[in-house]
């Protein structure tokens, strides 16, 4: 038995320790918003928070995520309007929109971070997840207009 | 009141149809074949068929015919309809059209999105439709109050009258305007009365991909469903010869194996538990008889192609003769490699086959092709078949292929049970239909002046609408391998486009801008290099090239404009210029590139688009932008290569996509236009290539002649 805090629930599972996070969300608990894009670690579609940090979830054993704390893109925010959120939407920025879990929860745990990040920051924080229909431009612009607060609404 | 331009007659008027619906409602749809008994005579059932349903209930639903996969449609589509029914994006739902002739795409000639085809193709039928609908609401509004249409005015599902007190709901009026006849025609907005077209609408599809709500083909999820997988031959075209499954079916989950037209499946209760049992498969596969292809074999095989004769696909003047009477001539050999697409969302599909149904759950492109696959595996009839789309995680072409969907349809067809196949990463860039290899020889002539006098251009690939499309293929000319070369826009007085067919063991299919990304990196790159050898500059070149043709000037003097063409770049930076002419679109790209590690890096990309009305401005500068890096990926990253029969490139290490922070600031500029949409998914990929390639000529004096770019270790910029 397993336990993990899912979005704020406890969740028991007995499961493989082995199986990777990614499909223990996805086929088991329901959870599709975190995508499958490779499985190898090279795309970033799979991204979720691991206490708060940036960890690609078809790289996590279920084991490495005993007794934490897992938030995926829909624990991300309540109601939807995470900042990043609002941001996405008022930019535009998804297109087929598969990626978009991953860069929104890789930008929410790069704000945990650093509130106010740099452009070599947003650089750092962003290069591993991959977008094939090009939402970088419109991605950046998000950010900064969900960490600079005169902008996010405008 | 509406002002109203000239009346239109109905384009398809005898196809128009208007029902009731169940409840009392209006249901405007476009069946196959006119109607002809009294409208009353309607099914009170919906028909499948419907492009807007008006519900008693007050809910306004629009019909989706096409593929969202991040062009936009869903909202550019509802759109169109909702300009001219007067209702805004906020009062509507749109739904996804199953299969049914009236939603054929009549570009493409069937059911499908693709080809930068979506907004041209429902320009005006949608809009009419629309027109229709509020034309009877209308109607039904003035007779109930005894007034003259004129004085009644549409808006926000309401029709209010002129005296400002007497208004009726839409769907206070749905189910009297569906016993009226239909128009004989219809009055369509003036452009000055649009209030959506040619507006900034936030995208209808956003808010689910924000929140993990979107749901994408790998998302369905049906009561007893199971996982698969399947393992294909690793050797293009190759067949299994020999199989083990026992260890697979000892996997923990895993429910069967078995062998399928692809390969060998994997079928569980988990992905993850097929995944495994299928790394546990051992598989012995035979060669094609075909031959095992490998690129220098390929390569080897196209070069044939640029010697001896070749099909004649245009030819103005006496290109020949002009060619050997040039004052200064030069010649390329120009070789385009396979590319992947690389969808997001791997390949996927999800079936429900029954005795009696057959229930596929599809992000596809083709729901007619879809269809026509369940119906060819399992021998039902179309109406025991339903293809429901999802949303796509990416298409550009690839998911017009149906082998996804068959994969699905033939699983559950054996297990009788809800059967998800999912791709890989691997299996979709292992087994993809590429964009062909081609190769070109080019030949070109400038009289005394420095003037082109002469253009030769031999195409040499293999057919892609052989087999997707084999009639639209003339005279041995497949217009795919063409588009681009055989209509410059440049005047140059003597032109032979030849294309020679030569096809090969790969698998080719459509991708991101079809032929033209080939063709326009080819002919704008050689225009440069013919620029180079007049001394000419590549802007100035063209635009005495294009005296004549004031539309192209105008995106050419836009973008140089925007990007100060005229103005020197900083040192160790160069612009590279392209022009390109598709889907009814033009657009002028420059890039602005250095070198950083003998790496070429691009800063900025400046596009000046003229594509016709415009419907939702900020989603034709996202398809730009995307088309953009969606093209930088193949002009700077990588391509597919085979080596003993099998593709090298199993995942995005060794077929890496452009990252973040490789990103250019990409800026895209409208020139205004009112003429009718032209496409613009493909065109900004087919023009970024020559973009970066003469930036790249301008920079190290040394032309770009293949793709991707690899500059010779330690070059100089000069
Ligand atoms: S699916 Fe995990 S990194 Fe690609
Ligand atoms: S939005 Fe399609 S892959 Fe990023």
């Amino acid at each position: 038995m397993i336990s993990v805090t899912l979005n704020g629930e406890l969740h028991e599972l007995e499961l493989d320790p082995d199986t990777p996070l990614l499909w223990v969300l996805r086929d088991h608990l329901g959870l599709t918003g975190t995508r499958y894009g490779c499985g190898e670690g090279e795309c970033g579609a799979c991204l979720v928070h691991l206490d708060g940090a940036p960890v690609k979830s078809c790289q996590t054993p279920l084991a490495a995520a005993a007794d934490r704390t897992v938030t995926t893109i829909e624990g991300l925010s309540p109601d939807g309007r995470h900042p990043l959120q609002l941001a996405w939407i008022l930019e535009d920025v998804p297109q087929c929109g598969y990626c978009q879990s991953g860069q929104l929860m890789a930008a929410a745990a790069l704000l945990n971070e650093s509130p106010r990040p740099t452009d070599a920051q947003i650089d750092a924080a962003m290069s591993g997840i991959l977008c094939r229909c090009g939402t970088y431009q419109r991605i950046r612009r998000a950010i900064q207009r969900a960490t600079n607060p005169e902008a996010r609404n405008g | 009141m509406v002002e109203t331009t000239d009346a239109c007659r109905l384009t398809r008027r005898t196809l128009l149809k208007i029902g009731a619906l169940a409840g009392g409602g209006l249901l405007l749809g476009l069946p196959l074949h006119a109607r002809t008994e009294p409208p009353d005579a309607a099914p009170a059932e919906l028909a499948p068929n419907a492009w807007i349903r008006i519900q008693g209930d007050g809910r306004i639903r629009l019909v989706l015919a096409r593929s969202e996969m991040g062009q936009g449609v869903m909202t550019a589509l509802p759109m169109l309809l909702a300009e001219e029914l007067e209702v805004g994006l906020d009062q509507i739902e749109v739904e996804s059209a199953p299969v049914d002739p009236a939603y054929i795409n009549q570009l493409l000639g069937e059911q499908a999105t693709g080809d930068s085809t979506s907004v041209r193709e429902a320009w005006t039928g949608l809009r009419e439709a629309g027109a229709v609908a509020r034309t009877l609401l209308i109607k039904v509004a003035a007779t109930t109050w005894g007034v003259p249409e004129a004085e009644c005015q549409a808006r926000r599902a309401r029709v209010q009258h002129a005296d400002g007190v007497r208004s009726l709901t839409y769907a206070e009026l749905a189910a009297d305007a569906a016993r009226l006849p239909v128009p004989d025609q219809v009055t369509l907005k003036s452009p000055a009365d649009w209030t959506l077209i040619g507006t900034r609408q936030r995208r209808l599809d956003t808010p689910g991909k924000v929140t993990g709500g979107a749901r994408f083909g790998l998302d369905v999820r049906l009561p007893g469903m199971l996982y698969a997988t399947i393992q294909p031959c690793p050797v293009l075209g190759g067949s299994v010869r020999n199989w083990r499954g026992d260890a697979a079916r000892q996997t923990p989950g895993v429910v069967a194996v078995l062998p399928v037209r692809r390969g060998i499946a994997v079928v569980a209760e988990t992905t993850w538990a097929a995944l495994r049992g299928r790394e546990r498969l051992e598989l012995d596969c035979r060669s094609p008889a075909s031959g095992i292809a490998d690129t220098d074999r390929i390569r080897d095989r196209l070069r044939i192609g640029l010697t001896g004769r070749g099909t004649l696909a245009h030819r103005a003047g006496d290109a020949t003769t002009a060619l050997e009477t040039a004052a200064q001539r030069i010649e390329a050999l120009y070789e385009v490699p396979l590319q992947a697409h690389a969808c997001m969302e791997p390949m996927n599909c999800t079936a429900d086959v029954g005795p009696d149904h057959c229930a596929i759950h599809a992000p596809t492109q083709s729901q007619q092709g879809a269809l026509a696959t369940a119906r060819r595996l399992t021998g039902l009839p179309a109406e025991r078949i339903s293809v429901q789309t999802t949303l796509l995680g990416g298409g550009f072409g690839r998911r017009r292929e149906q082998d996804f969907v068959a994969d699905a349809v033939e699983l559950s067809g054996y297990l009788r049970r809800p059967v998800q196949v999912i791709w890989t990463r691997a299996d979709d860039l292992r087994h993809d239909y590429y964009r062909p290899m081609t190769l070109h020889r080019l030949h070109g002539g400038l009289d005394d002046q420095g003037h082109p006098v002469a253009w030769l251009h031999r195409i040499v690939g293999p057919s892609v609408l052989a087999r997707l499309n084999p009639s639209a293929i003339h005279d041995g000319i497949d217009p795919s391998l063409v588009a681009g070369a055989v209509d410059l826009a440049y005047a140059i007085p003597h032109l032979r486009v030849e294309y020679r067919r030569a096809d090969t063991p790969v698998p080719a299919g459509l991708w991101r801008g079809g032929g033209h990304t080939q063709n326009a990196y080819v002919t704008e790159c050689f225009l440069d290099e013919l620029a180079h050898l007049a001394g000419q500059d590549p802007l100035h070149l063209r635009r005495r090239l294009l005296a004549a043709s004031p539309r192209h000037l105008r995106v050419l003097d836009l973008a140089a404009d925007r990007a100060g063409w005229t103005t020197p770049p900083p040192a160790g930076v160069a612009r590279g210029l392209a022009l390109v002419e598709a889907f009814g679109s033009l657009i002028a790209e420059i890039a602005e590139v250095t070198l950083s590690d003998n790496q070429v890096r691009v800063l900025r990309v400046v596009c000046a688009l003229d594509c016709g009305q415009i419907v939702n401005p900020d989603t034709v500068r996202a398809q730009i932008e995307g088309g953009v890096v969606f093209g930088l990926t193949a002009t700077l990253k990588g391509a597919i290569t085979l080596a003993d029969g099998q593709v090298e490139q199993g995942g995005f290490d060794t077929f890496p996509l452009l990252r973040f922070d490789e990103m250019p600031a990409v800026e895209v500029h409208f020139v205004p236009s009112e003429s009718a949409p032209g496409g613009v998914s493909g065109i900004g990929t087919a023009a970024i290539a020559p973009a970066v390639a003469n930036a790249v000529f301008a920079l190290t004096g040394q032309p770009v002649r293949t793709l991707p770019i690899r500059l010779a270790s330690g070059v100089a910029v000069s």
